[in-house]
């Protein structure tokens, strides 16, 4: 069966993300940009079920501007076999990137979508849920393990109280949480075999797609500071001052 | 405007976060009715109904709906939905599953996780694991939210007696199913609802010392949480992940053993009002948001505090 991949460009999870100081928007010069790291673990998931002979393709999809290309590359380093960027600006809102790949959906007809459960710049965890209504395809979200049993797929979900288990008619959406497997690095023979894959650039249009915008950004800003605390000598004191100071036990 | 508020529950009781989507929902300064889908869900719904200042409670009892399947209770939100103008519900897993697909359906945008209502269209919400707040504008007719509870009071769970009205839609999609559910059961009070927490990180080293938290939490009433990294390696269950992917919390008491303070772990605990780091590396980052900060091996500082009690 046919995986498609959804992997986005975002800033690297170790940056700390400040606002401008005339809050129109973050500052994101020079910052350094990776994959987002929930769709390292979809495109992992997808290369191991092609290892395992379950997928016969591993298609790695991404929107946005053409630096993005070099998430999708990233994607084919880690196993994937081709890569679609959608070209659009940066920053298209969750219900419009759902659009598109539904029509990226529509032309490939893969069995199984994998995308990440969250982008760690919007923290959104939109896309997949929203893909699920557009294509009347069932989801699995926020999956830490998943098994592809002839037309079904059993997907293990991370929920507040637990562990949940479903049984999922394929075509199918998956999301990942963080359990769902550890990924590989891509080795450099892999980083090099990645440049000559084939990578097919769309535009919205081709998916019949119109970009639009539902929310503006009217500013941002830093959260409430936190005033600076002090070290206690002791646990004696440390217990004293949740009671007598804080008055919090 | 009217807003419909989608409740929080398990069949038999309602889930406080209901309740500060309620109040949420209060800030947008519509009428508000509230939707129960489950199956065998009456007791929850008696006891949404007596949730003060609720225009009426509307309960789609049905199979379909009882293990709250998003591919089911997505198609009755959003026809129920058409005839409000916000539709609200907590950022619970259950929500986070769900809601987008309602959107979806609707055709318009999720506003996800919001932390306050500045007017009828625009809103406050932690973006960049939240290092940064960004005020939003919504142009869509209709509004899909999710509400992060730590950021709204709730209001009271009793008082009031709203009317109760069925919901005859069925949507079964036919194309999920449950299979089976493994939830912890606990004596503790809930990560998200309790006053005091305390989790702890890698530097626990296994699952078995997490006893030395419990023993703590035990005499302070206290939930404990942990970091990704505690999770990861199998000490404890996904469930007490806290961070910004996992739980959100903000207790009154937060107290980190042996988690360094990424920024995905602060994005989870850094609202709480007082923050304790024990910690035996003076320079951990976890240090720059605590109130006290105890330089200490924890498994000499744990059994010290648990005996000073
Ligand atoms: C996409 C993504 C999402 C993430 N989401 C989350 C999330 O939701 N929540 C989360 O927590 N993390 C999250 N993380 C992981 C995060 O980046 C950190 O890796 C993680 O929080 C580290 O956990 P830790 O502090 O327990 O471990 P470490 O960073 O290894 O810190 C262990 C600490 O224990 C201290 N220590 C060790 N031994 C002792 C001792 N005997 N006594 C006292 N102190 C001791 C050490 O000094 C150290 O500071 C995410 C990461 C990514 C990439
Ligand atoms: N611009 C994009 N291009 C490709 N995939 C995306 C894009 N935006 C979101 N996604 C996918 O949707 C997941 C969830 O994103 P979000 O809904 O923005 O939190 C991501 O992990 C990706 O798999």
């Amino acid at each position: 069966m046919k995986v498609l991949v959804a992997v986005k460009r975002v800033v690297d999870y170790n940056v700390k993300v400040r606002a401008k100081a005339d809050g129109s928007d973050v500052d994101l010069n020079n910052v350094k940009m990776a994959i987002n790291p929930f769709c390292e673990i979809a495109v992992e998931e997808a290369v191991r079920l092609k290892e395992a002979g379950v997928a016969t393709e591993v298609i790695a999809v991404s929107v946005g501007g053409k630096a993005c290309q070099e998430q999708i590359r990233t994607a084919l380093a880690l196993g994937a076999d081709r890569g679609i960027q959608v070209e659009t600006e940066s920053g298209v809102e969750p219900l419009v990137v759902a659009k598109l790949l539904k029509g990226v959906v529509d032309k490939e007809q893969p069995q199984l979508v994998i995308l990440g459960k969250q982008s760690i710049d919007g923290d959104n965890n939109q896309t997949g849920q929203m893909l699920g209504a557009l294509t009347g395809m069932p989801q699995g979200t926020f999956a830490s393990e998943i098994t592809v049993n002839g037309e079904k797929l059993k997907v293990t979900r991370e929920i507040d109280g637990g562990l949940q288990t479903l049984s999922l008619s394929l075509p199918a959406i998956v999301t990942t949480d963080l359990r769902l497997n550890e990924p590989r690095y891509a080795s450099l023979p892999n980083i090099m075999k990645a440049k000559k894959k084939q990578l097919d650039v769309l535009t919205p249009a081709d998916l019949g797609v119109e970009v639009t915008r539902h929310l503006t950004q009217v500013k941002v800003q830093p959260p409430a500071e936190r005033q600076a605390g002090i070290k206690v000598e002791d646990v004696a004191q440390l217990v004293d001052k949740l009671k007598n100071e804080a008055k919090v036990i | 405007m009217s807003t419909l508020v989608i409740a929080e529950h398990d069949n038999s009781s309602l889930k406080a976060a209901t309740l500060n989507a309620v109040a949420a929902a209060q800030a947008m300064g519509a009428e508000i009715d509230i939707l129960v889908a489950g199956g065998n869900c009456s007791a929850a719904a008696n006891e949404a109904a007596a949730v003060p200042g609720i225009g009426k409670v509307l309960v789609a009892d049905n199979a379909a709906y009882e293990h709250q399947l998003a591919e089911n209770v997505s198609l009755l939100i959003a026809e129920v939905g058409a005839a409000y103008d916000n539709i609200v519900a907590p950022a619970t897993s259950n929500s986070k599953n769900t809601m987008p697909r309602v959107a979806a359906l609707l055709d318009v945008a999720q506003i996800s996780e919001i932390v306050a209502v500045e007017g009828a269209d625009t809103f406050q919400r932690p973006i960049y694991a939240g290092n940064v707040i960004a005020t939003v504008k919504s142009s869509d007719a209709k509004k899909v939210i999710t509400v992060r509870t730590t950021a709204f009071d709730p209001v009271a769970a009793e008082g009031g007696s709203a009317s109760i009205e069925a919901v005859d839609a069925v949507h079964d999609a036919g194309i999920s199913s449950f299979v089976g559910e493994e939830v912890a059961v606990s004596d503790r009070p809930e990560l998200t609802a309790a006053s005091i927490v305390i989790s702890g990180g890698r530097g626990m080293q296994n699952g078995e010392n997490f006893k030395l938290l419990e023993g703590i939490a035990d005499k302070l009433g206290a939930a404990i949480g942990a970091s990704r990294a505690a999770v990861d390696a199998g000490f404890v269950p996904n469930d007490m992940q806290v961070g910004q992917t996992g739980k959100i919390v903000a207790p009154d008491l937060y107290i980190a053993v042996g988690i360094s303070g990424a920024i995905q772990h602060l994005a989870g605990m850094k609202d709480s009002k007082v923050i304790v780091a024990i910690n035996k590396d003076e320079d951990a980052p976890i240090f720059q948001v605590a109130d006290y900060g105890l330089v200490a091996d924890l498994f000499d500082a744990l059994p010290e505090l648990e005996a000073k009690l």
